[in-house]
């Protein structure tokens, strides 16, 4: 290691010498020794590895997938039996795994910015119970208050008979959450088109009312008249098409409720758990984003003449976001890979779905390979965006 | 702020009772405007329908001491009895139960040594061999064997003792790996720079509980015919991988922070690349990083309670472990707050020691 | 106006003549941070067209002065007028003010998440409702008058310390306002940029200008100044036209203020 190649280099030695100390043959060299021996390691695993296989006569490959999975999954958003097969058990458990982390995604995301900015609040009750959530949540492990979460449901929720009703026709009890559903009837199609409809036009209203500004002057209040648009119009198609208000109320019958939009124990915690964990990290960022601003830059919005709206969405926002941006998707990521815990309280998710199969199956390896090929290709997706988003908004300096 | 002694010789005047004082307090920070009075007062009203009846479960109604499962249902309040009965098997686990001074003392070493190396003066290399002895004492004492120590197969170990052996064991081990996998990601050399990302990535890229799910199932499946590791090796070595990729990912922070001109002056001094990196670079980058280091411990600590997955009897899994017993059944809320507390504690001031040490080492940093 | 800016350029010696229009009045202002007093007992007329530069030691109340103009900080006691609005918590009064009121901050405070030209358009834009083009327009007429029109295009990341100030005024000044309050706008500044910035305020002074200059360069008082006002601890001590300030100091703390910052 203490061979100087600067004063190694410039002394005339023999052709062998020189050689060594030429960085370029150094590096190749080094590469080739680590590679080489990262290379034996694996061919001598991989080699253990087969033998075992076939010593305990365990077939290779994804030909199990076809085969049928024969056991019961409590929750799936497409059609599943265990007579369906594994690849389309492991569809379900996807599916779970996406909808847990979504949902989750979005309140977490709605219930740490309200946290973070309330740290900030000039009200001191509202700023110390942020802080006493933010630091309560983050220093207790994800998996225990998913334990928690569970409990509180399955264990101090009534049965369904006794289930609290704290609004009507809504149902808590240790079965799970029980929401009344609208009868299907054309009308409520009719309101969720007029809700795209509603979309549309108000992307449309924005660019005319950002021309029509651009050329005249005059303002338009767009996100006011947009949010009644988003809003009002499905309301409207659905007064239209007659106001059909039957709902199909959770009903009890024998021991357990029929009917309803029902939200199983099991996901109800892993969602409570997600977004309370990772709302509490989610605060950190907002509110570090948003210190991250000087406060001289509202200083001089406010001298110019603007609103305190205005200096929020013209001058401190689109600073914030390039500072909250990239962490708040690492959370993101964090909380896709944490809704993994789900396996832990029986909330059929995709890595759940892969244990029971590697149990029945055997097939560890192929198992595990495709928890991390989802995870992967979640993780690549997102930071690819990440990356690009990125370059959109960095701050032009010298 | 200039003040001289000119003021003495002036009348004080004092700010209006409205804007000093506790009046002034309460305006300021709870009644400022129309909706921070409303939201105050919206607090305070929750807060009353809860904190009340809490405390009450808590410690009024509470069963405190040795007592029966039917003095605890009785009493309605929280079972403190439940916590009495089990927290030796909560904290210790399945340990011979004559044999629990032996954890004990094991993790007071732990702590000890966190304490030790918490303490700045005590920065050296010299830590690491106070380390690696310390750790010797802990397995010592916990596998026994010898001096008259009975001996107890890693097995039976459990509780918290578990759950400090396989933070601080996986983050200690991972170190060096976590260095050379960082600079090898910041390297000249394509293959070894490619290959440090992909491991890094791939390791941060999946859930931890599918690298602890490799190694329970698929570890013994690497090994020559005939040859068995133990699930706790097992499972350490899955969180070695784990933190070495995390950790590689703080140090690289700490390389980048490093200005230019230090290694364009150890170049310029004709410095290997190893005497550069080994007496210039990583001393600086080392010291940047103590606190976001310090931050993973955290996370990791609090992972580790995801070895119940794979079956080990850490904290987390003999609190479960307890609450199957059918004679305290339901007392869930109990034993979830005694490990919480426990793991909060630990998590609380390490966090606080991050913070505190971030901001000490930033202002020694500017002297 | 015009009478006014002819005035300005006449004889050296005694004060200009000045309209009668009032543009700030400060009666009995008082402030305090927490229970520290800022502002004692502050009386302060300023005509229209006057310009005025406030010196005094660092903590004596000055910046927090001009702030209280334009309400950055509120005053607890007493009245300020600016051009004829009284400031109170009333926020279509503090609204009406600081459209009249523009401010040079000594970090320049420029948004850079926008080109210069977009800085200098938002507020028109957004306050005064202008046509984009319009406002385009006029920040291209001001940023010409601070000597800079070919970086409109440019990030003020990437500018220059100096250019940087002079951006924020132009940007204060396509709002068109009555009154300029500058808080130490060369003190963040280089030593080499600090002339090019003094230059443009020179200039704009000579348009007729009501200006409020916080500053410690002590030339640009004694050569563009109506009045110099001297504070300390939070008092006015002392306020006199730039000649007999400089000359003959009435007060003890003047004069070991004024020995302190001219002994280099």
């Amino acid at each position: 290691m203490a061979i100087d190649t600067r004063k190694a280099g410039t002394e005339a030695q023999g052709p062998r010498a020189s050689l060594l100390n030429d960085p370029k043959f150094r590096a190749l060299a080094y590469q080739i020794l680590v590679v080489g021996a990262i290379v034996a390691i694996g061919w001598y695993l991989v080699s253990n590895t087969l033998n075992n296989l076939a010593r305990q006569n365990i077939a290779t490959g994804f030909g199990f997938m076809d085969r049928e999975a024969s056991f019961a999954i409590s929750e799936s958003l497409i059609d599943y039996s265990p007579a369906s097969n594994y690849g389309r058990a492991f569809v379900v458990g996807l599916l779970n795994t996406l909808k847990a982390s979504l949902l989750g995604i979005v309140l977490a995301t709605i219930l740490g910015t309200i946290v973070g900015i309330s740290r900030l609040s000039s009200n001191w009750l509202v700023a110390r119970l942020a802080t006493v959530y933010v630091e309560t949540v983050r220093n207790i492990p994800l998996l225990l208050q998913l334990f928690l979460w569970y409990g509180v449901v399955t264990e101090s929720l009534p049965h369904p008979r006794q289930a609290l009703s704290p609004v009507e026709g809504v149902f808590l009890s240790n079965r799970g959450f029980l929401l009344p559903a609208p009868v299907a009837d054309p009308a409520w199609l009719w309101a969720i088109g007029a809700f795209f409809v509603g979309i549309a036009l108000a992307v449309a209203v924005k660019v005319w009312a950002d021309r029509r500004q651009a050329a005249t002057g005059w303002q338009f209040p767009t996100l006011r008249f947009n949010l009644l648009l988003i809003l009002g119009l499905p309301v409207l198609a659905w007064m239209l098409a007659g106001a059909p208000t039957v709902m199909e109320v959770p009903e009890l019958r024998g021991f357990n409720f029929v009917g309803g939009i029902s939200l199983s124990p099991e996901f109800a915690a892993i969602l409570i758990g997600l977004v309370v964990y990772t709302a509490s990290f989610i605060a950190e960022i907002v509110r570090s984003g948003i210190l991250a601003v000087n406060y001289g830059q509202s200083e001089a919005g406010l001298a110019l003449g603007l609103q305190r709206s205005q200096v929020l969405r013209l001058v401190v926002l689109p600073q914030s976001l390039r500072v909250i941006v990239p962490p708040m998707t690492s959370q993101y990521l964090n909380l896709t890979k944490n809704s993994s815990l789900a396996v832990a309280i029986g909330y059929p998710d995709v890595v759940s779905i892969a244990n029971t199969t590697m149990n029945q199956t055997g097939q560890a390896i192929e198992g595990v390979a495709l928890i991390m090929a989802v995870y992967l290709t979640i993780s690549l997706a997102i930071s690819l965006f990440m990356n690009w988003y990125n370059k959109h908004i960095a701050l032009v300096e010298r | 702020m200039a003040q001289d002694t000119g003021v003495g010789s002036r009348s004080v005047e004092r700010p209006p009772v409205l804007s000093a004082g506790p009046l002034g307090w309460l305006r300021a920070n709870l009644f400022s405007t129309w909706y921070n009075a409303l939201l105050t007062i919206v607090i305070l009203w929750v807060l009353l329908q809860i904190v009340p009846p809490m405390a009450d479960w808590l410690v009024l109604s509470a069963q405190w001491g040795e007592g029966s499962q039917e003095a605890c249902r009785a009493a309605g309040g929280a079972c403190w009895s439940f916590i009495d009965e089990k927290w030796r098997f909560i904290v210790f686990g399945t340990f011979p139960s004559d044999q629990h001074w032996r954890p004990t003392i094991a993790i007071l070493l732990i702590i000890g040594l966190l304490f030790v190396s918490s303490n700045r003066n005590f920065w050296s290399p010299w830590l690491g061999l106070v380390w690696v002895v310390g750790m010797g004492l802990v397995f010592g004492i916990l596998y026994g064997g010898f001096l008259g120590l009975s001996f107890v197969p890693n097995t039976l170990w459990g509780g918290l003792p578990l759950t400090l052996v396989l933070s601080v064991v996986g983050l200690a081990v991972a170190f060096p790996f976590a260095v050379l996998l960082a600079l090898g990601r910041r390297s000249d050399l394509p293959f070894i720079r490619a290959m440090c990302v992909g491991f890094i990535e791939l390791i941060r890229g999946v859930p931890l509980i599918s690298i602890l799910f490799m190694a329970s199932v698929m570890f013994p499946l690497f090994l020559p015919t005939g040859v068995t590791i133990d699930k706790l090796l097992r499972a350490q070595i899955g969180f070695i991988l784990f933190a070495a990729a995390y950790q590689a990912e703080v140090v690289r922070g700490g390389l980048q922070a490093i200005p230019k001109g230090q290694y364009e002056a150890a170049d310029g001094l004709g410095l290997s690349y190893w005497q550069k990196t080994s007496k210039i670079i990583l001393p600086q980058a080392l010291s940047i990083v103590i606190p976001p280091m310090v931050n993973t411990f955290i996370s990791f600590f609090k992972d580790t309670s995801l070895v119940i997955i794979i079956g080990l009897f850490d904290l987390m899994s003999t609190a479960k472990a307890a609450l199957t017993d059918p004679a305290w059944r339901g007392f869930y809320r109990e034993a979830y707050i005694f490990i919480g507390l426990i793991y909060f504690a630990f998590c609380f001031f390490m966090s606080r020691y991050s913070q505190w040490l971030e901001t000490s080492l930033n202002r020694s940093r500017r002297h | 106006m015009t009478a006014i800016q002819t005035s300005g350029d006449g004889t050296t010696p005694g004060p200009r003549q000045l309209g009668d229009e009032v543009a700030i009045e400060m009666i009995g202002v008082h402030k305090w941070f927490g229970e520290f007093h800022v502002l004692r007992d502050i009386n302060l007329t300023v005509h229209r067209g006057e310009r005025i530069v406030v010196c005094g030691p660092s903590g004596s109340g000055k910046s927090t002065l001009i702030r209280c103009i334009n309400r950055l900080e509120e005053h607890q006691k007493g009245k300020i007028i600016v051009d004829g609005t009284e400031l109170t918590g009333n926020l279509k009064n503090i609204e009406v003010v600081r459209r009249e009121v523009g401010m040079v901050f000594q970090h320049f405070n420029l948004f850079p998440h926008l080109t210069v030209l977009e800085n200098c358009t938002l507020a028109p834009i957004w306050v005064k409702k202008v046509p984009k083009a319009e406002a385009e327009a006029t920040a291209m007429h001001y940023l010409e008058r601070v000597r800079i029109p070919e970086q409109a295009k440019k990030y003020p990341g990437q500018l220059s310390g100096g250019q940087q100030q002079r951006v924020a005024i132009a940007r204060a000044l396509c709002m068109n306002p009555k009154v300029m309050l500058f808080d130490e706008p060369t003190s963040a500044l280089d030593p080499e940029m600090v002339k090019e910035v003094l230059d443009t305020m020179v200039s704009l002074a000579e348009t007729g200008m009501t200006m409020l200059v916080v500053t410690h360069e002590m030339g640009f008082a004694k050569s563009v100044a109506d009045r110099v006002i001297f504070m300390d601890q939070g008092e006015v001590v002392e306020q006199n036209e730039p000649e007999e300030f400089f000359s003959n100091p009435r007060s003890e703390r003047t004069k070991l203020f004024l020995s302190q910052i001219l002994s280099h």
